[in-house]
């Protein structure tokens, strides 16, 4: 580790959060790890595509999904993909406010989004459509749980980088951590695109 | 790729390699595996002969050169053997044991990709007796639905006719191993499996569960009795006059977890099992779902009739 | 034992099963825990166990914390073994009740894969692969231990089901719909799921962690080609890890909800599939058998080029074969379960890609005999476990490719030709490949060599051992045993077979304690190796003195050909080569309490939901969040080592240049 050359030797034109070669090769890692989260992802979304039609006595996706709210959290989600990506351009160019700003708003639009979602969820189970009732509810549960319950978290974990933020300024570290941050949350957009793709436009025309 | 024409030798042979366990034990028709009596059961065995023959030229080839190379390359003073420390690769041995598994490998995939699809056909031109079996904890029952009876850990069968187990479950998983006819197959909850297997000779074989299901799993054995069509006949239909009929109550008696000795029904209700036969290739068709669970009502219905 | 603290288990711990010899076991461990606490409190060790191991960041630690780990895990997974094959010796024994014999065989297979054979592996990781590429610690070096503890956690929550009674009795694959509540009402398969999940955590981090050590942090001049062939086991290990551990954790996910909060993924009823918990299971389950057996394979290619004097034969070719095996591995999961009306298309698809990851595992196998070809072997312990793996894998690799023709595996499915097969692979290729890496690597873990003579006692034991134990289980399996059977009837010609295997079982444990007796005479008469290169080695590791200092390399080394320590050697380098003016600061990992902690926290949720005492659950929970949180505020987790101090213990072990 001593073996990292200082900020200063490094190539100048390299982003801040690059700048230091053990942030760098921390960002390596988080990039490793979403691998591994996109594994988890896949690993839903077949077990949705199997037990999609397994429906049992329960509804099916065609009775029970409704487009309205779905579009309005796919709004929200995507702006705040826009969002965190104008506050990382912020922070490249040293501006600590405006990057807390974006957070901010980020995260606003992230809690939106995830309290549209509990909406849903609480709606289904007035109509007793729990996971209890088919394979079909259950996968799907899980997998649109997973990704809110990351969007959840992603929302505190930008709570806690504001902090940091605030009290240390734009550093290679905070940086990095900004980034990775930024790193998580496209990541989960994206996979926001499949849901509303597969399982919500598919769900509402395949039975 | 003339996989008949060499099956005798082959099967000669491997009867030879396991000639010292046989000949501890003093009963060679224990190895049922190597003992089929039906032509499922046989032509697994000449696949396997064929598999042990191929392996057995790598092992003997390995065996070879690893042996001579420990004798020979020992670090004892005065060996004469040559020392090369900096030998490190040889173009032509390399690509010599790409090719060697690569033949041998041939050699085995072709018969199997043969085999696999042949033991997935019934034989053309021959009804298969059908039996229905559900694995329950801890038991089997089988419905004979051409025959209208149904046993319990036991069954008869005709010889030299195909027999087509529709494989289901209302319990944990199973599989149904027969060994001296063939292979097995699971049986699941919520689907239907197909399997056929074939007696040629009359005689009392056995049956197990491979699957690990509880802990009364171990008395899952069962009785085969394979007699000729015309004796089946009497079997079953001195069966169905003679035995008590399976009533749903009894079939709930039957889904309590326990082990159960050998029973005779002469009837069985008409929902103890998928009501839609599954075809052979398991194409949609076959999915089942369950109302309820084990101990709530037994109905099944296809899956369609539930996404109106 | 009074009957009140039966009563009080009970009441705290509903719906377990408590055996009269677990109770006994339970007052020993009781005892024993007493007299330890007695012990650390009088000798004044709390501190130095608080400061030097549970909250170290130091992989050379870690790495013996892990090994720790897996021997303990080996005593009890083999205790389980000899407990089945004494059930097994005869036709009709009723030894202990089946409801004990289906947990020993569940915790036997779990317990060796997860608690013995991962750790273990991840012991050699940690202790070599950072030495071996001129690194000053691993990437990430708190997540390093917050993966020893997450396993950790698992590990004691796993073996706590049986201090408490109620272990998981559903086969280590546990397959629905028996593990679900309708039939397996008990905590059992709770503490099964949890303890793999956390684990499994530990594990995914690891494999993130030494993919990127692997990958970034090698010294300069280590190009790819460079590599030492143990790291490019590592590398391939960790992204098979990466690739395999997040399906199974979504498998356990669904089943554990299944049981605790009713949803219907793999049920009996409601549209559950439980089929799809098998295919996830083995879309772990089979890379998973070759993460258990490519560090070996890495091991292996070390220790034969090391004590043949020789270079590696065909590196290149090892390499690309290696990489072969990880894409293949990806592509063989349904040959698990060729018998669950797949079709034969998928069969046929899956049956070809099993023959064909024989192709270049086969020529590894080539590839180390030749290596020996020309050179000139030298029959150490960790060479003789080779030597023995050689032949063993071979023939487990042989009726592995018998079992991949698909009808074939009709008749092989779930007898005891799979169950000889699989622990002639997992024997003879992943404990002799640990077995020989520990005796190769112990010098430059503890500093002295094992005992050779004692060793040779325990390799035959355990070599003649092995193959009592599974060559009859082989004629078994043509005899129509199938396994996790709790007895068998007379009159099938079982029990001769039984009888033998049962015998060699004895023989593996007399192995084991041989082993434990070499391991603990080695740490108090063992004599201290004072070159740091007592075989000879190759590669960088064997550059340093024994034990090696806290930052490892006082001087990052800059590598110009494949086996580099072996080049320095050829080029007439010695060990006292450094000057004074190349040690610098260096900057080190702080020690932390929070991988520990993390540990901690985790164990209490784990227990908690097997229990399904919420409330508590919720603060472990919370406990879990706060410590992540409080771990990001921290920036204070390194320290500077003075280039003074680098000097001083240099010095002290003859190192530095005048």
């Amino acid at each position: 580790m001593s073996s990292v050359p200082l900020a200063e030797e490094r190539d100048q034109k390299l982003p801040v959060e690059f700048a230091d070669e053990k942030e760098s090769i921390n960002i390596t890692g988080f990039w490793t790890f979403l691998v591994t989260d996109v594994l988890i992802f896949a690993s839903l979304f077949s077990t949705y595509a199997v037990m999609h039609k397994a429906a049992a006595l329960g509804p099916t996706s065609v009775q029970l999904f409704k487009m309205g709210p779905v579009m309005l959290e796919t709004l929200l989600l995507l702006t705040s993909s826009f969002t965190i990506g104008l506050g990382v351009y912020a922070m490249r160019r040293g501006q600590v406010r405006a990057l807390m700003l974006w957070m901010v708003l980020t995260m606003l639009l992230g809690a939106g989004f995830v309290s549209s979602e509990i909406n849903d969820f609480i709606s289904f189970a007035h109509i007793g459509a729990t996971w209890h009732t088919s394979a079909f509810l259950s996968a799907f549960d899980i997998l649109v749980g997973t990704h809110g319950a990351h969007v959840t978290f992603g929302i505190f974990w930008a709570l806690t980088l504001l902090f940091q933020l605030k009290k240390r300024g734009i550093t290679a570290r905070t940086a990095r951590k900004v980034y990775t941050f930024s790193l998580y949350w496209h990541f989960l957009d994206i996979v926001w695109i499949f849901i509303f793709t597969f399982v919500y436009l598919n769900g509402k025309i395949v039975p | 790729m003339s996989f008949k024409g060499l099956r005798k030798p082959y099967r000669s042979l491997a009867l030879a390699a396991v000639a010292a366990g046989v000949v501890s034990t003093g009963c060679g028709q224990q190895y049922v595996v190597l003992h089929p009596v039906g032509p499922v059961g046989e032509q697994e065995l000449h696949l396997m002969i064929l598999a042990a023959i191929a392996m057995a030229v790598v092992i003997v080839a390995v065996f070879t050169l690893y042996f001579y190379a420990v004798a020979r390359f020992r670090d004892k003073p005065g060996n004469a053997a040559p020392y090369r420390p900096e030998w490190h690769g040889h173009k032509l041995l390399e690509t010599l044991w790409w090719i060697i598994p690569v033949v041998l490998l041939t050699v085995i995939a072709i018969p199997t990709v043969q085999v696999t699809y042949a033991l997935d056909r019934l034989p053309k031109g021959k009804n298969p007796v059908v039996i229905d079996v559900t694995s329950l904890t801890w038991k089997w029952l089988f419905e004979y639905p051409g025959q209208h009876i149904a046993t319990v850990n036991y069954l008869e069968i005709p010889t030299g006719k195909p027999v087509l187990f529709e494989l289901t479950a209302n319990s944990p998983m199973n599989t149904l191993w027969i060994p001296q006819l063939g292979g097995m197959e699971y049986t699941m909850p919520n689907r239907v499996l197909p399997l056929w297997l074939q007696a040629d000779k009359p005689g009392m074989y056995w049956g197990d569960s491979g699957q690990y299901s509880g802990t009364g799993f171990e008395k899952m054995f069962f009785k085969v009795k394979a007699v000729s069509p015309k004796a089946f006949a009497v079997w079953a239909s001195k069966t169905h006059a003679t035995a008590t009929p399976l009533t749903l109550a009894s079939y709930h008696q039957l889904l309590k977890h326990d082990t159960m000795g050998q029973a005779l029904y002469g009837s069985y209700p008409k929902d103890t099992f998928p009501s839609i036969a599954s075809g052979f290739t398991l194409n949609g068709q076959g999915m089942y779902m369950t109302m309820h669970g084990p101990h709530g009502s037994i109905k099944y219905l296809p899956m369609s009739a539930t996404q109106k | 034992m009074p009957a009140f603290i039966v009563h009080l288990i009970h009441t705290l711990f509903p719906k377990t099963v408590l055996f009269p010899d677990i109770l006994l076991i339970d007052l020993g461990l009781v005892v024993g825990g007493i007299g330890l606490f007695i012990f650390m409190t009088k000798t004044h060790r709390w501190g130095w166990l608080w400061r030097e191991w549970l909250t170290t960041v130091d992989h050379k630690r870690i790495a013996v914390l892990y090994l720790i780990a897996a021997i303990v895990m080996l005593f009890r997974g083999g205790i389980d073994a000899e407990m089945i094959r004494a059930q097994l010796a005869l036709p009709g024994t009723h030894f202990m009740p089946a409801i004990q014999y289906d947990e020993v065989f569940t915790t036997h297979g779990t317990i060796m894969i997860f608690f013995m054979g991962m750790p273990f592996i991840f012991a050699l990781f940690n202790a070599v692969v950072p030495l071996m590429i001129g690194a000053r610690d691993v990437a990430f070096p708190r997540i390093n231990a917050m993966s020893y503890w997450l396993f950790a956690c698992g590990a004691i929550l796993f073996n706590i089901s049986f201090i408490i009674g109620g272990s998981p009795d559903a086969g280590w694959t546990a397959y629905p719909p028996y593990t679900g509540l309708a039939f397996n009402p008990g905590p059992g398969e709770n503490y099964y799921f949890l303890a793999l999940i956390i684990a499994g955590i530990g594990t995914t981090m690891t494999g993130i962690n030494f993919l990127v050590t692997t990958v970034r942090m090698r010294a300069p001049g280590m190009t790819l080609m460079r590599m030492p062939l143990f790291i490019w086991s590592a590398m391939v290990t960790s992204a098979l890890v990466l690739f395999a551990f997040p399906p199974l954790t979504v498998a356990l996910a669904m089943s554990l909800f299944d049981r605790l909060f009713g949803s219907s993924f793999f049920t009996l009823g409601h549209g559950g599939m439980p089929m799809m918990y098998v295919n996830l299971f083995w879309l772990f389950g089979h890379p998973e058998v070759y993460i258990l057996v490519i560090p070996l394979f890495g091991v292996f290619s070390e220790v034969v080029a090391t004590f043949s004097k020789k270079q590696l034969f065909g590196y290149p070719i090892m390499v690309a074969s290696i990489l072969a095996i990880m894409f293949l591995s990806y592509g063989t999961w349904v040959h698990h379960f060729f018998t669950m009306g797949a079709g034969p298309g998928v069969n046929v698809f899956f049956g070809l890609s099993t023959m064909l990851i024989a192709i270049p595992t086969g020529v590894k196998i080539f590839n180390w005999i030749f290596t020996m070809w020309g050179g000139r072997i030298q029959f150490t312990v960790a060479m003789l476990y080779q030597l023995a793996f050689i032949p063993t894998f071979v023939i487990g690799g042989a009726t592995g490719v018998m079992l991949a023709a698909v009808p074939a595996d009709y008749q092989f499915h779930n007898s005891y030709f799979v169950i000889a097969h699989f622990h002639n692979v997992i024997i003879g290729g992943t404990l002799f490949g640990l077995l020989s890496g520990l005796y190769y690597w112990w010098p430059k873990m503890f500093g002295s060599k094992l005992n050779e003579k004692q060793g040779r006692v325990a390799f035959w034991l355990f070599f003649i051992g092995f193959w009592v134990t599974f060559s009859p289980q082989y004629l078994l399996g043509l005899k129509g045993m199938t396994r996790r059977l709790y007895t068998y009837p007379a009159g099938l010609g079982w029990h001769e077979l039984n009888v033998i295997s049962t015998v060699g079982a004895l023989i593996m444990g007399a192995g084991f304690v041989a082993l434990v007796f070499n391991i603990v005479w080695t740490l108090v008469y063992g004599e201290r190796d004072l070159t740091g290169d007592p075989w000879d080695g190759r590669t960088l590791e064997w550059s340093l003195p024994s034990p090696v200092p806290e930052y490892n390399f006082a001087r990052v080394p800059v590598v110009h050909a494949r086996d580099a320590w072996w080049d320095m050697k050829q080029k007439g380098q010695s060990l006292a080569q450094l000057s004074p003016e190349d040690v610098h600061d260096i900057e080190m990992p702080r020690n932390t309490p929070v991988p520990f902690l993390l540990g901690v926290a985790f164990f209490v949720v784990g227990f908690a939901l097997t229990f399904k005492w919420w409330p508590i659950a919720g603060i472990g929970l919370a406990g879990v969040f706060a410590i992540i949180i409080f771990s990001g505020f921290d920036y204070e987790d390194h320290h500077h080592l003075k280039a003074e101090v680098v000097r001083k213990t240099e010095a002290s072990l003859g190192r530095l240049q005048g």
